[in-house]
């Protein structure tokens, strides 16, 4: 049975204005209605004015998709009732699109895969509805207009999806784009929404709506593709329907609303003249994006595509990788660290590269490189500073760190007084004089006994070559 | 502190021309230096209530001036008060409106025209020299004509619409009124111009005076401006005044304008539909009377509309949904735009020959209250003021004579961006008729 998934995504665009006012887009966090003008509460006699940043980042983002930029694209209005929609009809595209078929490559189920973009079109965002007094039954809701009129822009793919999975997949090389491309934060509330149309072959198609986070989409897909199977199993008829998902239950239930019949009534919007894209389009230049990046990182560095893969499917860690210095770059320790110790403690902590201070971890990177720290010592700091930055939104200085913990390597002085792997050392064999003895009658598989008893006093801290030779002369030396 | 110079403004309003009026409006220095000032009250004044004539507005005060108020302050206009008007420019004759209707001065037993009523009633009635209207079909020049004043309808772009409360955003312009083309010049001077926040300005200013040299101007006359539905008396009157500028000059061209048979449906459809949409955000979330919340959502903004708009306005927000809807679009809206599209070339095509046209403005002379009971009758009375919206030209109404006591308007329309030559021909005709 056959899935068939296309994907409808709707980004802010990370301008520093709204879409057609000067206001500010940096809502979150300040008081319900402070970024607002008579433009975007949208009050009798106020007119749009198109910001040309908007349009030059929605350009890019064609550009990077391949896409088809006409001539002329036009702003439609969208009507229809909804409190959060101040003006009773929202400005979006419709017949004349900023830009249409374009494709995203993408590491599919079965190898690498072109999926087809139809369309990206510009919008503004609604306002907020805020429901007091519970989510099932609100006493009342307010409604915060500060988003309203915040840029986004509409990805419409063609049906080529074929897995949850995969979905998930084109999902993250379609943020990574964008971020290469400077025109989004993935990390900002609210920033992404999803909506998805899903269909086992043969049968009706289910739309399901506002998907808000990336973990989410692949959730509800995979809960609504196992639904479905299970429906045709029973012999039952999908019904073409639209459905909500449930974050929180992790399922998706239908919505009895009437949004199939809705008739938006689009018509040109009559403020606004049309846009002149295609030149203004040709004139602009996107930076490097991931896949050529990749391909960069495997040349330059000597990485494993794997490697180099991971690295470059976030902007931010790409960034971060090239602000390495160059020889640490194309060491495999390195990249395997950052690539899968430091990536993997981020996700267990379910954190992103950008809440790390890259200083902190760039210090802790060089220490270990140059063999200040274990590799056991460095996961233990990393781990650390990860948690203090989880909690307090901050953290100490590796080095710091490595000295309260005690986990700097320890290393012989060539002379002198007794240095605590020297008296790790004598107390491991003072400890276990049967290793001794047997090493003594030339059983050399219990030298590694004892490199690992002196290994564990101090904490990993050693040098398993300075522990080898300590014990060595220790034994030979003595008696 | 300096004292904030003012006038005193304490109008006889016998004629319901005003919905409401500033006592003592601050003024100051400019080139409308203390001059009083009506406003239409569909366009927005910062702290001064600003309604369209209905209900649903009621108590509205804007936070903001609209770009031309802006201009009329800075230029130290006093600005007295806001006019009456239909209910958001929706209608011929200021009977639609909520707070009911303004007289016409020429003769208080019929309509002063509309929609801008109110701001030719206070013209005609002495009240104030000049006055702001806009017009989406005719609104300025229709009640210019029955009321017996001047109105400027500019070409669309010249004025800023920044802060007028649309009713069909494509159609219409704020444009001046007075008792003259001096006047109305005046006014047009210090309204028009670019303003960056009305992405449909002109970037053009106005800067004029008014020349009646009319000797070389060839005057295009279409049959159609004296077709069926047009007075005699009217037609006759008109044919006068143009005969007067052919004596002065003018050379007369008869032509013929056949787009002029599917204008007042193109018109019809296109204000209706932009009109269903830009209504769309009075549902009692923001403005008039709170809605009800025991209710849903969907019941109280429903309430909430009902009550709120006026009969005509439910009508063309009705038949403009309806024009929108799915299945109907390309059979009304995007016919209506085509027939827009022929409008204009028919326009361009005369206006490779003449250098304007001109007929009367309105078929007929003021009607009497509730003459024209039916909406049909009503809409048939644009369709000599509708061509010039439909293709953004610029169209004046001078008065021209009377039939018996009731003033007759003269229509100059003209080439796309040339205002200054419609007014000096309306300025010849007028320097003519006292000379
Ligand atoms: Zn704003």
């Amino acid at each position: 049975m056959t899935v068939i998934i296309g994907l409808e995504i709707h980004c802010q665009l990370d301008t520093a204005t709204k879409l057609f006012c000067g206001c500010s887009t940096d809502y979150r966090d300040d008081h319900p209605n402070s970024h607002t003008c008579p433009v975007c509460l949208g009050l009798p006699g106020s007119l749009p004015k198109t910001n040309k940043k908007a349009v030059e980042y929605a350009l890019r983002v064609a550009k990077a998709l391949h896409c088809e930029v006409p001539e002329e694209s036009e702003f439609s209005r969208k009507n229809y009732f909804y409190p959060d929609l101040n003006k009773g009809f929202q400005i979006t595209q419709y017949d004349r699109p900023l830009a249409v078929c374009g494709h995203l490559d993408i590491e599919g189920d079965d190898g690498p895969k072109r999926v087809r973009i139809t369309r990206v079109h510009m919008e503004e965002d609604p306002g907020r509805l805020v429901h007091k007094g519970g989510a099932d039954r609100p006493r009342y809701t307010l409604v915060d207009y500060n988003r309203a009129g915040i840029p986004l822009i509409e990805i419409v793919t063609e049906p080529d999806l074929r897995s949850p999975r995969e979905a998930r997949k084109f999902l993250n090389k379609m943020r990574a784009t964008l971020e290469y491309l400077g025109v989004f934060d993935s990390e900002k509330e609210g920033s992404l929404r999803v909506d998805a149309n899903i269909s086992i072959q043969g049968s009706e198609r289910v739309e399901i709506k506002n998907i808000t986070s990336y973990k989410g989409v692949e959730k509800a897909l995979t809960f609504e593709v196992t639904r479905q199977r299970n429906s045709i199993r029973r012999g039952q008829k999908i019904v073409r329907e639209t459905r909500h998902f449930v974050e929180t239950r992790g399922v998706t239930t239908s919505s009895r609303s009437k949004e199939m019949e809705q008739d938006y009534r689009y018509f040109p919007e009559p403020d606004l003249k049309p846009l002149r894209v295609k030149d203004w389009a040709e004139a602009i230049v996107i930076p490097e994006l991931p896949d050529a990046r990749k391909q960069r990182f495997i040349q330059d560095y000597q990485l494993s595509p794997t490697h180099a893969a991971t690295l470059t499917g976030d902007w931010q860690i790409a960034e971060f990788y090239e602000t390495l210095p160059v020889e640490m770059r194309a060491s495999t320790g390195t990249a395997t660290w950052v690539a899968d110790t430091l990536l993997g403690e981020l996700n267990y902590r379910d954190m992103a590269i950008r809440h790390v201070p890259l200083e902190h971890f760039k210090e802790l990177l060089i220490i270990r490189e140059s063999g200040g720290i274990t590799d056991r010592g460095a996961v233990e700091v990393l781990r650390t500073l990860l948690d203090q930055v989880k909690e307090k939104g901050g953290c100490e200085a590796p080095a710091e760190c490595i000295k309260r913990l005690g986990l700097g390597v320890i290393t012989t002085p060539e002379q002198g007084s007794e240095d605590p792997v020297t008296s790790a050392a004598r107390d491991a064999i003072t400890e276990n004089p049967q290793a001794v003895d047997d090493y003594r009658k030339g059983r050399k598989e219990a030298l590694n006994f004892l490199v690992g008893q002196v290994m564990k006093k101090t904490r990993g801290c050693a040098k398993p070559a300075d522990v080898n030779r300590v014990l060595t002369g220790l034994l030979s030396g003595k008696e | 502190m300096i004292p904030v110079p003012s006038i005193e403004f304490h109008p006889d309003d016998r004629y319901f021309a005003f919905l409401r009026t500033v006592s003592t409006p601050e003024c100051g220095q400019g080139r409308l230096a203390g001059i009083p000032v009506a406003v239409k009250d569909n366009i927005s004044t910062a702290g001064i209530e600003t309604t369209c004539a209905s209900r649903i507005l009621a108590g509205y005060i804007p936070p903001y001036d609209a770009t031309v108020v802006e201009h009329l302050r800075r230029e130290g206009a006093a600005i007295v008060g806001k006019t009456n008007m239909d209910e958001f420019g929706m209608g011929t004759t200021t009977e639609n409106s909520a707070f009911g209707p303004t007289k016409n001065p020429a003769d208080t037993s019929r309509v002063p025209g509309g929609s801008s009523g109110g701001s030719a009633a206070a013209i005609a009635g002495g009240l104030v020299p000049m006055a702001l209207g806009t017009d989406t079909g005719g609104s300025i020049r229709c009640p210019a004509a029955f009321c017996g004043i001047v109105g400027l309808k500019p070409t669309y772009g010249r004025v800023s619409r920044y802060g007028l409360i649309a009713y069909a955003n494509s159609l219409e312009q704020i444009g001046p009124m007075a008792g003259n083309v001096t006047d109305v010049n005046r006014l047009m001077e210090v309204i028009a111009g670019y303003d960056s926040r009305d992405s449909t300005s002109l970037n053009q200013a106005y800067l004029h005076t008014p020349d009646p040299e009319i000797r070389g101007v060839k005057i295009g006359v279409p049959e159609e401006f004296f077709g069926e539905g047009v007075d005699p008396r009217v037609a006759s009157v008109v044919w006068d005044a143009i005969s007067m500028l052919e004596r002065k000059g003018a050379e007369i061209v008869t032509c013929r304008m056949p787009s002029m048979a599917y204008a007042l449906a193109a018109y019809y459809v296109t204000c209706t539909c932009e009109a269903s949409s830009n209504l769309a955000r009075f549902d009692g979330v923001r403005y008039g009377d709170p809605a009800d919340t025991r209710k849903t959502w969907h019941e109280s903004f429903q309430e909430r509309r009902r009550e709120g708009f006026g009969e005509e306005v439910r009508r063309r927000i009705m038949l403009g949904t309806f024009a929108l809807s799915s299945g109907y679009y390309g059979k009304y809206y995007a016919k209506a735009q085509a027939a827009r599209h022929h409008v204009r070339a028919d326009f361009a095509r005369l206006f490779r020959d003449v250098d304007v046209l001109a007929g009367p403005t309105m078929p007929t002379v003021a009607f009497r209250f509730g003459e024209k009971s039916d909406p049909l009758s009503m809409y048939l009375s644009d369709i000599l003021t509708v061509p010039a919206n439909l293709a953004g030209v610029p169209a004046i109404s001078v008065p021209c004579g009377k039939v018996g006591n009731l003033p007759v308007g003269l229509q100059i329309t003209g080439r796309w961006r040339e205002d200054e030559r419609v007014v000096d021909v309306a300025y010849a005709y007028e320097q003519g008729r006292s000379a």
